[in-house]
């Protein structure tokens, strides 16, 4: 299937002379919720912006469904719909008709149904007729997905959705992005939060220094560079790691009660076998054994100090 | 063209001034009646007939250029600031509308406030003065001209300012000061040869000597130049504003 974002070269330098973006290639496919990830200042923002029009690139070329971004706006920026980083609102504007104002500003006409099943959606058609100023920090942030999603958009950015967000808002919020996934649209979400990725991704691309250091399946990343741990609790204290077991590479830990054995999924062979009877040789006891798989945010951790 | 869109700036702009009605509505019509009664009673009865126009009526194209100006600059550089400096501006950067479709919205707003105001000031100087307009197409074509024109030049103001204060000094400062002494009050065939060969640079009075003749049939400067020279300065506000938005000028990085 073709993608639905091919984004080819693509290189931002600010006025300033700050590098934002090298040379970034990524294809985001249809349907898919892809999740950018990288620390404060990697360029997550400039890509979404430069995707949505707010930034123009230095270099580089962008198609959005057939359409580039720069000769053919209009098309591209109708299936584009963007819920910005900041809490930008017109404080002095009623709930509802700034979200009919967004879908007017989209080349839309009127649909106040529409408008209100969006509304309803979001929790928010309580507070239509309020002013945007009296709303709390979640309910302004629900308005800006209402004002994104208020003209049917195909392609729906998310700029750290759940920033300063509360855990109640946030689960409602990954519940909506999959309904908004299952409804055909594709979804493009920055994050520093990486159990939002790992909650919702199908992709992850991981950004550092205005470089795409990595693009790949959520699933296939942790399977890739997810390393597992066995912890054996033993039976009594150990002081050193006997030499007959050198060549496992174990450590000690809680007060030598604690052997860990790290090994990696993708290996053929994982060694445990050869540990267990090694283990048995040395007359050595547990009482309980554990495994752990890496989470996406030591991968992520791994992965920015590789390439530091 | 982006239609929906022209229509939804442009409703949104024309709410902004009936929220703030009592501001944008009241005040022009207590300032009218201000000078009316200023200049108006306590002036005019010194001063009866200027070119055979009694003083009273002489200042209201004045009076309706002097807000004209103002709001149409106030208007429209504080449409387009706004959204700069709280961040709103985003959803219109990202938006499927031309340069052309934004400056529509936010312009023709702002042309249709101060062109309601300044009816609005032709009605309140009515009541005090007895009107008789000249030639009524050539003054809504001034009015219409006029607005456009000095809503864009806002609309420049409004891109180019970088806090409220820069927002204020171009209209404080300049534009003010240009109306005033610009005829408003006054036919600049009285000033001193000097004054009155400087008065030739100031575009304004073209504009209130072209809106006057509309009115009387009489005038500073023959109604071609003043023409010629509205002209000029819409086309100098639309090479700007075209180059802001060719730019990027402090629109987008």
């Amino acid at each position: 299937m073709q993608p639905i974002i091919t984004i080819t070269d693509l290189s931002k330098t600010y006025a300033s002379g700050l590098v934002a973006l090298k040379n970034v290639n990524l294809e985001i496919n249809r349907g898919e919720i892809f999740a950018l990830l990288g620390p404060n200042g990697a360029g997550k923002s400039t890509l979404i912006n430069i995707l949505c029009g707010i930034v123009t690139p230095s270099s580089g070329r962008i198609i959005v469904d057939g359409h580039d971004i720069g000769g053919d706006y209009r098309a591209a920026r109708r299936l584009i719909g963007l819920v910005p980083q900041e809490l930008t609102t017109d404080a002095f504007e009623k709930v509802f008709n700034t979200v009919s104002f967004s879908r007017g500003l989209f080349g839309l006409g009127k649909n106040p149904q529409y408008i209100e099943q969006v509304l309803r959606d979001l929790s928010l058609w309580e507070k239509r007729d309020s002013r945007i100023m009296s709303l709390s920090g979640g309910m302004k942030r629900r308005v800006l997905i209402a004002k994104a999603l208020s003209h049917e958009p195909r392609i729906l950015f998310l700029d750290e959705p759940t920033a300063g967000v509360d855990v109640e808002l946030r689960q409602d919020m990954w519940r909506m992005v999959r309904r908004l996934r299952d409804s055909g649209v594709t979804v493009i979400l920055t994050t520093h939060y990486i159990e939002e990725a790992e909650e919702m991704a199908d992709r992850v691309g991981v950004i550092r220094k205005g470089e795409l250091v990595l693009v790949e399946e959520k699933a296939e990343l942790m399977r890739k560079l997810g390393k597992k741990q066995l912890t054996l609790h033993l039976h009594e204290p150990l002081l050193a790691i006997p030499d007959s077991l050198a060549g496992h590479h174990l450590e000690l830990s809680g007060n030598g009660c604690d052997l860990i054995y790290t090994y990696d999924t993708r290996a053929g062979r994982t060694g445990i076998t050869g540990l267990l009877t090694d283990l048995a040789a040395a007359d050595l006891r547990f009482q309980d054994l554990q495994t752990s798989q890496s989470s996406l945010e030591e991968i992520f951790v791994d992965l920015v100090k590789e390439h530091a | 063209m982006n239609w929906p869109a022209i229509r939804a700036i442009y409703g949104f702009e024309m709410a902004r001034f009936w929220r703030t009605a009592l501001q944008s509505i009241v005040a022009p019509v207590v300032s009218t009646s201000l000078y009316f009664v200023v200049f108006g009673a306590a002036i005019g009865s010194r001063v009866s007939m200027i070119d055979g126009v009694p003083y009273g009526a002489f200042i209201v194209p004045g009076l309706m250029m002097l807000s004209l100006l103002t709001q149409s600059i106030a208007n429209a550089s504080f449409g387009i600031y706004f959204p700069r400096f709280s961040g709103t501006i985003y959803e219109l950067l990202s938006a499927p509308v031309s340069p052309f479709d934004i400056i529509a919205g936010y312009v023709g707003a702002a042309a249709s406030k101060s062109i309601l105001i300044g009816l609005i000031i032709l009605a309140t100087a009515a009541l005090f003065v007895p009107l008789h307009i000249e030639h009524p197409l050539w003054m809504i074509f001034f009015l219409l001209l006029t607005a456009a024109t000095f809503s864009l030049f806002g609309f420049v103001i409004g891109l180019w300012a970088d806090g409220f204060e820069k927002l204020q000094l171009v209209p404080l400062l300049i534009v003010t000061p240009l109306t005033f002494l610009g005829g408003s009050f006054y036919s600049i065939d009285v000033l001193p040869p000097f004054w009155r060969a400087v008065s030739h640079l100031n575009p304004v009075v073209y504009l209130i000597s072209g809106f006057r003749w509309a009115f009387f049939g009489k005038a500073d400067v023959s109604i071609g130049i003043c023409l010629a020279m509205a002209a000029l300065f819409l086309a100098l506000c639309l090479g700007a504003v075209t180059w802001m938005f060719r730019t990027g000028y402090r629109l987008k990085s």
